[in-house]
C-alpha cells in the first residue's frame, strides 16, 4: 500500500460523508475559544472556511496580499455555480452531478470526495439566498438556471456574468460579520512566506507586511491554504497578476505533497494576445459558444491575407470557410468541452490558418445566430416580409440581450466591433486542476495543514466542467473544513497557546530574511518580468496544450538553467523594510522557476492524455476516435503526488491509486 | 435625534429641508411681487396684510429668518467638511466631466444670493422694521408700492438686483431638484418633479427679473 | 506614441509627495493603461530607479484595485471601465497625461499611486452582511420568492467592485455612493429586512467616522462609477436611514 492514505469512510457511496460527520471527534464550544486557525487566502474557500471557523468559536486569522479580502481572484468568475437542486424537474440528481463531474475530469478524481462535493452543492445555493446574494430570477420570483457545457441538465446557478462577485461578496459578508463579533482578525496586504512545523505539525506562518515590509510571526493550531491555483507559471493566463503559487509551495518545501501539478485547464475561448507588451488574458465566457461559430479560413493564402490586412473575414463566402468543430465533431460541434476546443484552435493555427497578425487566432462568429434569432423575432412581433437590415438589426438585439456586457468588453479591448465582424479568440491558461494532496479530511500530508479550493487537486481529475469551480471553493470552506479539521483539532484542546519564540520559529523567519537577501542581492541584469515571461514562453510551448517526451525533458533543463540565473541576476530595486512590489513579484517568480519543472517532470511521467492533459505519443491510432487523446486506464489510473527532496527533478513520486466502484471507465467521445 | 443631526445624512436631509422651505418663500414672495405689475392696490393690500398680520410678523418670519440663517451656516459648515475631507488636492481635477458648474459651486451661487439678501435686507427690511418697530410710524396701507417703485429707480440697483437673480436660478438649478435626492424621494415621480424643479427654478427668477424691470420703466 | 506622464510619486505614508514627469515613448494603442505604465517601469528599473507603485490585480474590470485619477477622472476619460480597461488608444500622440492617486482623506496613500481603502471594509464590517449562520441548515433557496425587479435592482447595487471611484471623483469625497450600494443591495432582498435598521445606521456611522465628505447630489460618482451604480442607492439610504432614525 501507498505511504498516502486518502481516509476515505467505509461505506457505501452515498452514506460516506453523513457516516464520517457523525462519527468523527468534535470540539465543545468552550475549547475553541482557546483553538486558533490561520487561513491563508480569501476567495471562495479561505473567506468561507474563516467566516465558518469563527462562527463555530474559533480564533481565526485571515492572511491575503490583496488590500481586502473582497479582492480575491474568485471575483473574477463569470458563468455561475452548478447545484444538484433539480427545480427545472429535469432529472438531475447528486448521483448525475457525481457522474457529469467525474467523467468530466476524464476519471482522474477520487469518486467519495466528488460525491461529497455534489452532496453538499445544494445546501450552497441555500446558504448563499440567505446571505443575501442576488442570484437571477424568473419573473415567478424563483431562481433562475442556465446550461453548461458537457452535461444533459440545467443546474447553473447565476448572476448575469459576475456570479463569482456575488458570491465572493457573500462570503467576504459573513467574514465581515465575524470581524464585527472580533472573531476574525484580517491581515490584508500580508503575504505568507513560510509554513511553521513543531514537531512534525503546522504550527504557524511567517508572512511579510507588504507595506511596512515587515516579517511578522503567526502561531495557530491549524493553517488552512486556500491561496488558489498557478496558472500564472505561464506568465499569460486569466489569473489575477498577484496569483501565486508561494503558500502552496512553501508548504511543499516543508513536507505538503503536491499532486497532478501538470493538469492544466486551458480555455478555448479567450481574447488573444496582441503583442509583447500584453500583461494579461481576458476570458469570454463559455456561453459564447451557445450561439457563436467557430472557424478558420479554408485555403492558407486566405489566412495569410488576413493576416496581412488585405482581407477582411467578412469577404470570404461560406465554402471558403472552415468550420472545422462541426466538420471534427459533428454530435458536438461548437459545444465540445474545453480542451478538446483548445487544441482543435491550436492545431489549425499551428498548421498556419491562424486570423490574426500574430497566426493565433481563430474566428468566433455570431453573423448566422444573428441572422437566425432575426427572423424569430420578425416572425414573432409579426414583421411580414422583413428586410435583410431589419432581420439584422433585431438579431443584433437579441444578441446583445444575451452577451451584451461581453460584446462591449471586446470592443473596448479589441477595438473592432463584433456585431459586425467576427470576433477572434484563442486559447488561455485559465485553471489548475492539480494543487496540494489532500485526503478526504482535506489535509495535507503535513498534519495541521490544509487545503481547499483550487489550492487543493481533489474534486476535478484532469479536467474540469464550466461553473464546478466555484461550488468546489464554498463546499470546501462552508461545510467541509468545518467539520473535518474539528476532528484533528480536538487532539488540541490542551495544548494551549502557541508560542511564537521557539527555535522554529527562529529559524524559519531567518530562511524568510535569507531568501529576501538573497533576492534583493542579484546581480542587478534583469528585471523579474524579464524572467517570468521567458519562464512562461517554456511552459507554454513545452508544456501547454500538447506536450511530449522531446520537450519536456528540453522543459526540465530550461527551466532549471534559467532558475539558475534567475537567482544570480536578477534585479530587484528599492529595499526590503518597505512597500516593493517588485520584491513580492521576485519571491513569486522564484517559486514558480521550481513548480514549473515538477510541472513538465509530471507531465513527462504521465504518458498518457487525459483531460487537459495532451500527450502526443498517447493518442487512438485508428478508428471513428483516430487523432485524438488516449487514456491509459492500466497505467495512469492513479494521482501523482510528489515529494519534495530538493530540486524539483528530484522530486520523489508517490501514487495514489484511483478506485472507481461506482462508475464504469470509459472513453469521451465527442465525434 | 441628538444622533441624528451629527450624521452626514442628517445635514444632508436638514439642508434640503431648509431649501425646500426657502422655495416655498420665495413663490410667495413672487406671487405678491407679481401683482404690482398690473395692480397696486392689490400689491398695497397684500403687504399691509404680510406687513401687520402678528402671525406673519412674530411666527413665520422669525421661522423665515432662522431658515435663511439655517440654511447659510450649514452651507458653510458642509462646505467646510468637505473641503476638509480632501486634504491634499488634484494636481488636475475635471470635474466638469462628470457634474454640472451649478452642482459644484453651489457655494458661490450661494454666496451671490446671501450677498444680494444683505443688500435686500438694507433696502426694504431694515427701512421696514425702523419704520414700524423703532419709530412707530404710523401705518399707511398704500404706502407699499410707491416705497417699491422708489427702489427700482436706479438702473445700476435694478441691474445687481436682475444679476442676483440669475445666481439664484443657478443656485436653485441644482438645489431644488437635489433636495428630492437628499430627502430619498427617488422613483417613478422623480423625472417629472425634476422637470418641475428645473423649470421653478428658470421661471421664478426670471419673473422677479421682470418686476424689477417692469417696475424701472416705469419712472 | 510619445507621451509625458505627470505621476505623483510619494516614498510612503509620511513623506511629503510630488509630481514628476517622465518622457515614454513606443506606447502602441492596443496596450491598456496599466500595461504601458509596465512600460514606463521596466524602463525605469533598467535606469536603476524606483518603479511606479500602483494597485491592481485581475486586469479585467472586477476585483477593483486599480485605482487611478487620470487627467482629473478616476479611471480616465472613458465610462464604465477601470483603469486596467482603459487603452491607449483613447490617447494622442504628444499628449500629457496626469496621473495621481485617489485622493480623500479616508484614503491615505500608502506610495506612489496606492491608497490604503480600508475605510470601505470598516464600512463593512460595520453591518455590510445579513447576520445568517453559514452552516447550511437554512430554508431551501426557493422558499422565500424574491420579486424579479428588486432581485435585479438588489443585483445592480451589489455589482459595486469597492474602487472608491466615487470618492475620488466626488468633489466632497463622499462615499455614499459606495455605502448605499451595499445597504441597498440588502434593504431590497426580504433576506435583509430584519436587520435593515440597525445596518443603515451603523454603516452611516461609520462611513462619517471614516472622514467621508457629505453629499451634494452632484451625481459625479454615478458618471464615474465603472459598474454604473445608480443614485437611486444614495436616495434609498436617505429613505432608510430617515425611518431608521426616527424609529429611534
Amino acid at each position: 500500500m501507498s505511504i498516502l492514505d486518502s481516509k476515505i469512510p467505509d461505506g457505501p457511496l452515498a452514506d460516506k460523508w453523513t457516516k464520517h460527520k457523525n462519527t468523527i471527534n468534535l470540539v465543545n464550544p468552550a475549547n475553541k475559544r482557546n483553538i486558533d486557525v490561520i487561513v491563508v487566502g480569501t476567495g471562495l474557500a479561505g473567506g468561507s472556511a474563516a467566516a465558518t471557523l469563527a462562527e463555530l468559536g474559533y480564533n481565526v486569522k485571515t492572511f491575503c496580499y490583496q488590500d481586502s479580502p473582497r479582492r480575491a481572484h474568485s471575483i473574477a468568475a463569470q458563468g455561475g455555480i452548478n447545484a444538484a437542486k433539480n427545480y427545472q424537474g429535469d432529472g438531475d440528481s447528486d448521483y448525475r452531478l457525481f457522474y457529469d463531474t467525474v467523467k468530466g475530469g476524464d476519471y482522474r478524481s477520487r469518486e467519495a470526495n466528488v460525491y461529497r462535493l455534489a452532496e453538499v452543492s445544494g445546501n450552497i445555493i441555500d446558504q448563499c439566498v440567505a446571505q443575501g446574494v442576488p442570484f437571477a430570477r424568473e419573473y415567478g420570483g424563483l431562481l433562475d438556471n442556465r446550461s453548461f457545457g458537457g452535461v444533459l441538465v440545467s443546474r447553473t446557478f447565476y448572476a448575469k456574468g459576475q456570479t463569482g462577485q456575488q458570491l465572493l461578496l457573500g462570503a467576504y459578508s459573513a467574514m465581515n460579520r465575524q470581524i464585527n463579533r472580533g472573531k476574525i482578525q484580517a491581515f490584508n496586504r500580508h503575504e505568507m512566506l513560510d509554513l511553521v512545523k513543531i514537531d512534525g505539525k503546522a504550527r504557524g506562518i511567517i508572512a511579510r507586511n507588504l507595506v511596512t515590509g515587515e516579517i511578522e510571526r503567526h502561531s495557530a493550531h491549524a493553517v488552512v491554504l486556500a491561496t488558489g491555483g498557478y496558472g500564472n507559471v505561464f506568465f499569460l493566463s486569466t489569473n489575477a497578476m498577484g496569483s501565486n503559487v508561494m503558500a502552496a509551495w512553501r508548504a511543499h518545501r516543508r513536507g505538503a505533497y503536491f499532486a497532478n501539478p501538470c493538469y492544466t485547464q486551458i480555455h478555448p475561448t479567450c481574447i488573444p494576445v496582441s503583442g509583447d507588451h500584453q500583461s494579461k488574458l481576458t476570458l469570454m465566457s463559455e456561453s459564447l459558444r451557445n450561439d457563436g461559430r467557430i472557424w478558420v479560413p479554408k485555403r492558407k493564402e486566405d489566412a495569410e491575407a488576413i493576416r496581412a490586412g488585405k482581407l477582411k473575414p467578412t469577404q470570404l463566402s461560406e465554402d471558403e470557410r472552415d468550420y472545422y468543430l462541426e466538420r471534427r465533431y459533428p454530435a458536438f460541434g461548437n459545444l465540445v468541452p474545453r480542451d478538446v476546443a483548445s487544441r482543435a484552435a491550436k492545431e489549425r493555427c499551428d498548421a498556419g490558418f491562424g486570423v490574426n497578425k500574430t497566426g493565433e487566432a481563430v474566428y468566433l462568429d455570431f453573423a448566422s445566430a444573428i441572422q437566425r434569432y432575426g427572423k424569430e423575432k420578425a416572425l414573432t412581433s409579426g414583421i411580414e416580409n422583413p428586410s435583410k437590415e431589419e432581420i439584422t438589426k433585431l438579431g443584433e438585439e437579441v444578441i446583445e440581450n444575451k452577451y451584451g456586457n461581453l460584446f462591449q468588453m471586446y470592443e473596448k479591448i479589441v477595438d473592432e466591433n463584433p456585431y459586425k465582424t467576427p470576433m477572434m479568440i484563442y486559447p488561455a491558461v485559465h485553471y489548475t486542476m492539480g494543487g496540494l494532496w489532500v485526503d478526504y479530511n482535506l489535509q495535507t500530508t503535513v498534519p495541521g495543514c490544509y487545503a481547499a479550493g483550487e489550492a487543493n487537486f481533489s474534486d476535478h481529475g484532469a479536467n474540469r466542467l464550466g461553473a464546478s469551480a466555484l461550488m468546489q471553493g464554498l463546499a470546501d470552506g462552508y461545510f467541509v473544513l468545518p467539520y473535518t479539521i474539528g476532528d484533528y483539532l480536538s487532539h488540541d484542546i490542551r495544548t494551549g497557546k502557541i508560542p511564537t519564540d521557539t527555535p522554529e520559529f527562529d529559524q524559519a523567519e531567518k530562511d524568510v530574511k535569507d531568501r529576501i537577501q538573497k533576492l534583493m542581492g542579484g546581480s542587478g541584469e534583469h528585471s523579474v518580468d524579464y524572467y517570468h515571461k521567458k519562464l512562461g514562453k517554456i511552459m507554454w510551448n513545452k508544456c501547454g496544450m500538447s506536450r511530449n517526451e522531446q520537450g519536456l525533458k528540453e522543459a526540465i533543463d530550461e527551466i532549471a538553467a534559467l532558475r539558475e540565473d534567475f537567482w544570480k541576476n536578477v534585479k530587484v530595486p528599492g529595499t526590503a523594510d518597505s512597500m516593493n512590489p517588485e520584491l513580492e513579484k521576485a519571491g513569486r517568480v522564484a517559486d514558480f522557476l521550481e513548480l514549473g519543472e515538477l510541472f513538465a517532470k509530471d507531465a513527462l511521467d504521465r504518458n498518457e492524455s487525459c483531460g487537459g492533459h495532451f500527450r502526443e505519443e498517447s493518442v487512438e491510432q485508428d478508428g471513428e476516435q483516430k487523432g485524438e487523446a488516449l487514456r491509459d486506464d492500466v497505467n495512469y489510473k492513479y494521482v501523482a503526488a510528489w515529494e519534495y527532496k530538493g530540486e524539483p527533478k528530484d522530486a520523489a513520486l508517490h501514487k495514489e491509486e484511483l478506485n472507481f466502484e461506482n462508475i464504469e471507465l470509459k472513453t469521451r467521445s465527442y465525434k | 435625534m441628538g444622533g441624528l443631526i451629527r450624521s452626514s445624512i442628517a445635514r444632508k436631509v436638514a439642508m434640503a429641508l431648509s431649501g425646500l422651505f426657502l422655495v416655498f418663500f420665495l413663490l410667495q414672495h413672487f406671487t405678491i411681487n407679481f401683482t404690482s405689475v398690473f395692480s397696486a392696490d392689490i400689491f398695497n393690500e397684500l403687504s399691509h396684510f404680510m406687513g401687520t398680520n402678528p402671525l406673519v410678523q412674530f411666527v413665520l418670519q422669525p421661522i423665515l429668518i432662522f431658515g435663511v440663517i439655517f440654511h447659510f451656516i450649514m452651507g458653510f459648515v458642509l462646505e467646510l467638511k468637505n473641503k476638509n475631507a480632501r486634504a491634499v488636492k488634484y494636481a488636475k481635477y475635471n470635474g466638469a466631466a462628470n457634474a454640472s458648474w451649478m452642482s459644484r459651486n453651489m457655494i458661490y451661487s450661494g454666496l451671490v444670493v446671501l450677498a444680494f439678501l444683505g443688500l435686500h435686507f438694507y433696502d426694504f427690511w431694515v427701512p421696514e422694521m425702523v419704520y414700524k418697530y423703532v419709530e412707530f410710524a404710523p401705518e399707511d396701507p398704500t404706502r407699499y408700492y410707491t416705497e417699491l417703485l422708489h427702489r427700482f429707480e436706479s438702473p445700476v440697483r435694478t441691474g445687481l438686483y436682475a444679476l442676483s437673480f440669475v445666481f439664484l436660478a443657478l443656485h436653485l438649478w441644482h438645489g431644488f431638484a437635489s433636495s428630492f435626492q437628499s430627502v430619498g424621494f427617488n422613483n417613478k415621480y422623480s423625472t417629472g418633479a425634476t422637470k418641475f424643479a428645473k423649470a421653478f427654478s428658470i421661471v421664478i427668477p426670471v419673473g422677479f427679473i421682470i418686476v424689477a424691470i417692469v417696475l424701472h420703466f416705469k419712472h | 506614441m510619445n507621451l509625458t506622464l505627470k505621476i505623483w510619486r510619494q516614498k510612503d505614508a509620511k513623506s511629503k509627495g510630488k509630481m514628476v514627469d517622465y518622457q515614454i515613448s513606443g506606447i502602441e494603442g492596443d496596450m491598456s493603461f496599466l500595461e504601458m505604465l509596465d512600460v514606463l517601469n521596466e524602463d525605469l528599473i533598467a535606469k536603476g530607479e524606483e518603479p511606479v507603485v500602483f494597485d491592481h490585480d485581475c486586469r479585467e474590470g472586477i476585483c477593483g484595485s486599480c485605482s487611478l485619477q487620470i487627467n482629473g477622472e478616476p479611471h480616465g476619460p472613458d465610462r464604465l471601465i477601470t483603469t486596467c480597461q482603459l487603452h491607449m488608444r483613447m490617447f494622442n500622440d504628444g499628449d500629457t497625461i496626469y496621473i495621481e492617486p485617489f485622493r480623500a482623506k479616508a484614503f491615505p496613500v500608502i506610495k506612489d499611486l496606492m491608497v490604503d481603502r480600508s475605510a470601505f471594509d470598516r464600512i463593512q464590517h460595520a453591518g455590510g452582511y445579513i447576520s445568517v449562520n453559514t452552516s447550511g441548515n437554512t430554508i431551501d433557496a426557493n422558499a422565500i420568492p424574491v420579486n424579479k425587479e428588486n432581485a435585479d435592482d438588489a443585483f445592480a447595487a451589489a455589482t459595486c467592485i469597492g474602487c472608491g471611484a466615487c470618492v475620488a471623483a466626488c468633489k466632497n469625497a463622499s462615499a455614499m455612493l459606495f455605502t448605499s450600494a451595499k445597504v441597498s443591495q440588502f434593504a431590497l432582498l426580504p433576506q435583509g429586512q430584519v436587520e435593515a435598521s440597525e445596518r443603515v445606521l451603523a454603516m452611516v456611522n461609520q462611513m462619517d467616522e471614516e472622514g467621508f465628505g457629505n453629499c451634494t447630489n452632484t451625481g459625479a460618482c454615478e458618471i464615474e462609477c465603472p459598474k454604473g451604480i445608480s443614485l437611486e442607492n444614495i436616495a434609498r439610504m436617505n429613505r432608510e436611514y430617515l425611518s431608521a432614525s426616527l424609529k429611534g
